[in-house]
This record gives C-alpha cells, structure tokens and sequence, in this order.
C-alpha cells in the first residue's frame, strides 16, 4: 500500500504539517517521499506562525491508504510535529506564479487585458517582455499559463500549493495523532 | 565543572549505563579515545566499522540494552552503513558514533569528510550532526532516549573533531526536549477491550508474535495470554523464542519456510492477533491472499506498521508488554478443542515430510542443527547468520531462552552472525553463545575472529559448509532451471584458518561424529570453530515460492515406507 497503485482511482489530497525548523528537517520530509515512493505534487515550506517551526503544505496522490501512511510516516519523523489532512473544500488554497511573457509591443494590451481579468497583475516591464504575478487556485493559474502560452512564455516559476483551513479552526501543535 | 567534548561524551555515556562499546579509532576520534583511560568503559576494537556495527547490535539484542559503536569519520562511518541499516530495521537499539572532520571545513571534501547523517538519514531513527561542545551533551541524552524508547532503532551522532576537543561546563541534561517523539506505549483502552472480545468469540484464533514481544519483555505476558485462552502462536522469524518453542501452543515461525502447520494455521484462522509483528512479506507471503477468513487485530507501538501490508480490522496503538497485561484480564477462558485438534492433525501430517526421518546419505545440515538443540538443550543463546544456515536453526532448533535467537530478519545481511555473536557474548558473558553459519556469510566477516581472540570470547561457532551460496543455489535449482551462476564458491579450509587466529578448529564430515564434536565444542572454555562439511544440495523445505499464498507450499519430500 506505500506504493502508488496505477490500477486505483488516486485523489489529490492536501496535508499541512508543522515542524521543527532544524538542520536536515526538509531534507528528511523529501527523503521520505522519494523512500516511501509516494507521488506527491507540490511541496512548499516556509516559516508558520510560531518562531522556530515551519510550516509545510504538501500535496499527495493516492487513496485513502496511501495518504494515512504518508501521514504516520511523517509523523515518525522526529522534527514534525503535527499532521494534518485537509481535505476540506473550503479551505482556503493558493498558489503565486510568475510568469515572463514574450510581449511585443503590438500584444500588450491584449496581454493587459487578459491579466485584468484573472485579477492578476505586471510587475515588470520590458523591452521584449512582461513579468505577470498572478495568486490562486492552481486551476486559475492554470488558466492563465494557457491564456498567455500563445505570446510565448519565457520563463515560469511557481510556489506550489499553500493551504489554511476556514474559519476558526488552526492546525495547532499541540494536538496528537490519533489511531 | 569544565570539560572538553571527548570527556562530556564519556561522562554521558557512562550516565546512560554503557560499560562497552564496540568501535575501531582513526583521526576523527582520536581525541575520544585519548580521553578514554579515564572512564570505566570497555573498549572493543574490532577488525571492520560493519562488524562494530553489528556487534552493537547483537549486544542490544541479547541485552535488551543500548550498543554502541564507534568509528572514525569518512570510510569509517561509511563502513558502519550495513550495521546501522540491520540494527533499524529490525528494530534494535544501537546508536553509533562517528567522528567529523572540524566545522570549519565541513562541506569542503576534506580528507576523510563524508555527509554521514545525509546517507543514513533513510536508515536511523534520528540522526545528529554536533558541531559545537555546547550542543554535545543533549544531543547525548536524546540519541539514547531515542535508540531505546518507542520502537526501538538506530541513531547515528556525527561529531565534528573541534566539538571533540572544544571545552564548556557540562552539565548532564535533565530532560530531553523531543516535541515530536511521544511513542504510544499504553493501548486505547476501548480497543483492547474490542480486543478481548473480538478473541472470546472467535472459534479459530491465531497469535502471530513478532520481535515486538520480546523488545517489550513480553514473555510472561503472552504466555499468560495464550494459556488463559488455549491460542496457538506462529511466530515470525525475528519473534522465534517470545514463547517457549516446545510449549504445546507454540507452532514454531511461519511463512516462506514456516512449517506447514504454521501456515495452514494461518490461512485457516478466523481471528489473528498480531502482536509486535509487522507482518512482513517473509511472514505473510501476498499480502492479498493472507488469512483470508480472519479478522486481523494488530498490536504494535509504531502505528505507521498498522495497515502497511495487510489490512487490518482493529488496531492497537501501544508496548505489546501493557497491551497483553490489560488483554489477559478480559479475555475468557476456552478451549478451542477443535481448533487445536485440527492444527494437531496437521502436526501430525508434516512428521511424515520431516527430513530428519528421511534415509539419506551424508551430513545433513538439518541433523546439525537438531544435535545442537539436543546438545544445549534449547538453552543456548543462539545467533545465526543469513541464508539456509538461518532457516535451518528456525526450523530444528527450539529455543527455550526468552529472546533465544539473534538474528538479521529484515535486512537479511550477510556477514551479520559472527560480529553480532561477538556482541552478544560481551553482554552476556555468563551465555553459551553459538554461531550458526553458512560458509559464505562467514566469509564476509570472518576476520572478526581475530577480536574473539584479543578480547578471550568464548563463542562456538558452527559453520554449515556445502561451497554454495546455498539459498541462492536453491532458488536457481527451483526457479531458474538450475543455473548456478554466481553461486559454487571457494573457501578456505575453515578448522585451519581457526587455529591460525588461536581459535580451535575442528572438521566433520560424517553425520556419527557431529554430537560428539558439538558436545565437545560445548565443554570447551575458549573458542571453537566447527567446519560441518554438510551435503552440498540440500534445500530448505517447505518454501512458498514468492507471491504465492503462504499455504501454496513445495514440501518437504515425504518419508520412504
């Protein structure tokens, strides 16, 4: 059951997990993933709301099997400190990317155009090009990317998913795992 | 009081009860082993990191203590690896020490760097690079609260030669600060009451014990268990001697090589209890047709095991020592008298497949074994190595010692039995310690008797020799139309390489000379090795072949009239 099954239906399922920000921690979480072979699709770590503890959004492929042992194996992980599954439709999920387009000074204002409408914004400006910032869904950004593919894009960086619960639920510390 | 790294290591080690560690010095560790006539610890230098390894974790085994080895930076860490891999898999307390190149250097390939907590990551519980005296100490007491709590494991703690030698006030850490390590050791009490009752109603209940009965010192326990409730046991390999093997209950290991009353145990059950077990693929074979009429109950203190490989109706989170107490106290006396009636008709069924009835020329490796259990008496403390030899001493030996059995179950390593021997001895000096080896595993680490000789260990190791790799040569003669590529292989003449270490050597050849060798062997203070020249093509019967169900089993052949 660690493994991805091809012959099973897999959903996309988002985990939240905070940690101990120490040496090694992200290389452990990611050594994990790759050990394990789970088939994750985004990975985005920063800092949460605590001094010294990260938080991580991670979003996994699998059944309902699959994502319980990526969640107790995270947990053996000594640094982390909570896990938890928020496979919740209402929460709130964001992802930012830039995007530099190839603009030629005839396509920018359709290019403008396009940005306007995904509430997206230029950051930069240039002779050949432009650089759009947009934040979302992933299924906007999506749509954006292949909005402005046809100009040309020169370049693509995004976050990955981030993702925090509704309402006045918290991903706290100091909840236990429970079997 | 102000001390240098090297001291504050010793001091916290000797504050976590190590009287010995297994290691071998170079120039990262030098200023440890400079300080080291100054504590009242043991060193043992070993002829190879691995062995170290191994023998920290034989020590932990027979122990039920924490081993340490010990091994300088670069090549000597890389050596540990094999170790370190074993001793985590199986689930064995071991912390090892390595030396590092100094902080200032770190990262740019100095002679003998090598990014040892990178490439162990994946095979310790937790690993440390300390790179500051100020760190040392804590760093200390939490490795060993993690080698020793929970489910047991490897950690590694990488230390850098200036924190060696960097001095600070030391103080002995009072606590260990580890928010994320909180092991479940107390089961839910609703899910061992479930428990108790899901076994009060059921009509064929299996225990399946693992390792995990006997790292909890569960013995009592279970057999308390099993009695109150007449629950037959299969044992996994690495769960051989949790009970008493010739207790009536006790149907030996099951799996690829289980007897076949163990497996048809299994496949028949409607109730299995996995206790410290994770039923691993060697245990249960495929994993889709494994018990197919059991509800499947598992005890474990790693719930990352419950629900790995087989699917399970009731999981117990907790140490199988407090499980088992709480469970005995809910659980019914019965009898199951058709259950065990069958599983008895079964036993019966096998003694005509017992190869040791069977009329065959020359030695057989099964009638070693057999005479060895008869010579100790099921007493000894046994360590065996990977292979046929392994499965030979799980099937004719019967242990009767709690934890009995030292062996590598999950990562099946070679090499393991003789420095693993060495461990155990050391820990348990008063112990008949007996190695069971085949002769190509021996080879990997044989070396090792030169440390049984400088440190006067008095092992008895008997080496079933038949110039194969012999597990191998079995599946290529069943499953690869007898190809022996890569498996006929040389050795030395084993009783003389012995005497050339000062270890006693002796050679059998004939099956009428192996009790009194052994009897021998048993008497004699020092070390001894016994070359047993065994037929050179015997299989290990029964054996699924893989991703079969475990009941799909080629037999031994059945007894001529």
């Amino acid at each position: 059951m660690s493994a991805v099954d091809p012959n099973k239906e897999s959903t996309r399922r988002t985990l939240v997990g905070l940690m101990e920000d120490k040496p090694g921690v992200l290389s452990h979480v990611t050594n994990l993933f790759r050990r394990r072979n789970y088939n994750i699709e985004s990975l985005s770590v920063g800092h949460s709301e605590i001094p010294g503890i990260s938080r991580m959004t991670v979003v996994v492929n699998g059944d309902d099997a699959v994502v319980e042992q990526v969640i107790k194996q995270l947990y053996k992980i000594v640094n982390v400190l909570k896990v938890t599954d928020i496979d919740d439709p209402t929460a709130v999920m964001r992802e930012l990317a830039l995007i530099k387009v190839h603009a030629a000074p005839a396509a920018r204002a359709e290019i403008k155009q396009l940005v306007d409408i995904f509430r997206a914004s230029i950051i930069d400006v240039a002779l050949e090009s432009l650089t759009i910032e947009i934040s979302g869904t992933e299924d906007k950004v999506d749509s954006l990317i292949a909005m402005v593919r046809p100009y040309g894009i020169k370049e693509l960086t995004r976050t990955g998913r981030i993702a925090m619960a509704r309402g006045n639920t918290t991903t706290s510390v100091n909840k236990q795992i429970n079997n | 009081m102000k001390l240098n790294g090297a001291q504050i290591l010793w001091e916290c080690l000797m504050r976590e009860g190590v009287d010995v560690f297994f290691g071998i010095t170079g120039g990262t560790v030098m200023p440890l082993y400079h300080e080291l006539s100054n504590y009242s610890i043991r060193s043992i230098t070993m002829r190879h990191e691995q062995a170290a390894a191994h023998a920290a974790d034989g020590y932990a085994r027979a122990t039920g203590k924490v081993g340490v080895c010990l091994a300088t930076s670069g090549p000597g860490a890389t050596n540990l690896v094999t170790g370190i891999a074993n001793a985590q898999m199986d689930s064995s307390s071991v912390v090892a020490i390595t030396g590092q190149v100094a902080s200032g250097v770190l990262g740019t390939d100095f002679f003998q760097e090598v990014d040892i907590t990178g490439i162990t990551m994946p095979i310790t519980k937790h690993n440390y690079l300390v790179t500051s005296v100020n760190d040392l100490a804590q760093a200390v007491r939490e490795a060993f609260h993690l080698a020793s709590t929970g489910r047991p494991g490897a950690v590694l703690l990488d230390i850098s030669k200036d924190a060696q030698q960097g001095v600070t006030e030391f103080a002995y850490p009072e606590s260990v600060n580890l928010p994320g390590y909180k092991p479940h050791v107390h089961g839910n009490a609703r899910q061992i009451r479930q428990a108790a009752e899901m076994i009060n109603h059921a009509h064929r209940p299996l225990v399946i014990a693992g390792r995990g009965v006997i790292i909890a010192n569960a013995f009592d326990e279970l057999l308390a268990l099993v009695e109150q409730a007449q629950l037959p046991v299969v044992t996994s390999l690495l769960g051989k001697s949790g009970l008493p093997e010739t207790h009536p209950l006790c149907l030996g290991m099951g799996g690829m090589h289980g007897e076949s009353y163990a497996n048809l145990a299994m496949q028949n059950a409607d109730l299995i209890i996995g206790i410290g077990s994770r039923f691993d693929d060697r245990l249960t074979s495929s994993a889709e047709t494994f018990a197919p009429n059991a509800k499947i109950i598992h005890v474990d203190i790693d719930p990352a095991e419950i629900g790995k490989r087989v699917r399970v109706d009731l999981p117990v989170v907790g140490d199988a020592r407090n499980v088992l107490r709480e469970l005995v106290k809910m659980v019914h006396k019965a009898d199951h008298t058709s259950w065990l009636e069958q599983i008895r008709e079964w036993r019966e069924e096998t003694r005509t497949h017992d190869i040791l009835q069977n009329e065959c020329d020359g030695l057989q490796p099964q009638y070693v074994i057999n005479q060895l259990w008869e010579v100790t008496k099921g007493h000894a403390l046994m360590v065996s190595d990977v292979g046929q030899n392994q499965m030979w001493e799980a099937q004719y030996y019967r242990h009767l010692r709690p934890g009995g059995l030292i062996t590598s179950g999950g990562l099946g390593t070679m090499g393991f039995g003789l420095p693993a021997a060495i461990g155990a001895a050391v820990g348990c000096p008063q112990e008949n310690v007996w190695l069971v080896a085949g002769d190509g595993g021996f080879q990997m680490t044989l070396q090792e008797m030169a440390t049984i000789m400088q440190e006067g260990i008095p092992i008895k190791m008997a080496i079933l020799n038949n110039g194969f790799l012999g597990m191998v040569r079995q599946w290529q003669e069943l499953f690869y139309q007898g190809n022996y590529t890569g498996t006929p292989i040389l050795g030395p003449d084993f009783a003389k390489l012995a005497e050339a270490y000062g270890v006693r050597g002796m050679t059998v050849v004939n099956s009428s000379d192996v009790r009194a060798a052994i009897e021998q062997a048993n008497a004699y203070p020092g070390p001894v090795l016994i070359d047993f020249r065994v037929e050179r093509e015997q299989n290990v019967f029964p054996i699924v072949p893989v991703g079969q169900p475990i009941d799909n089993m080629i037999r031994r052949p059945i007894r001529k009239a």
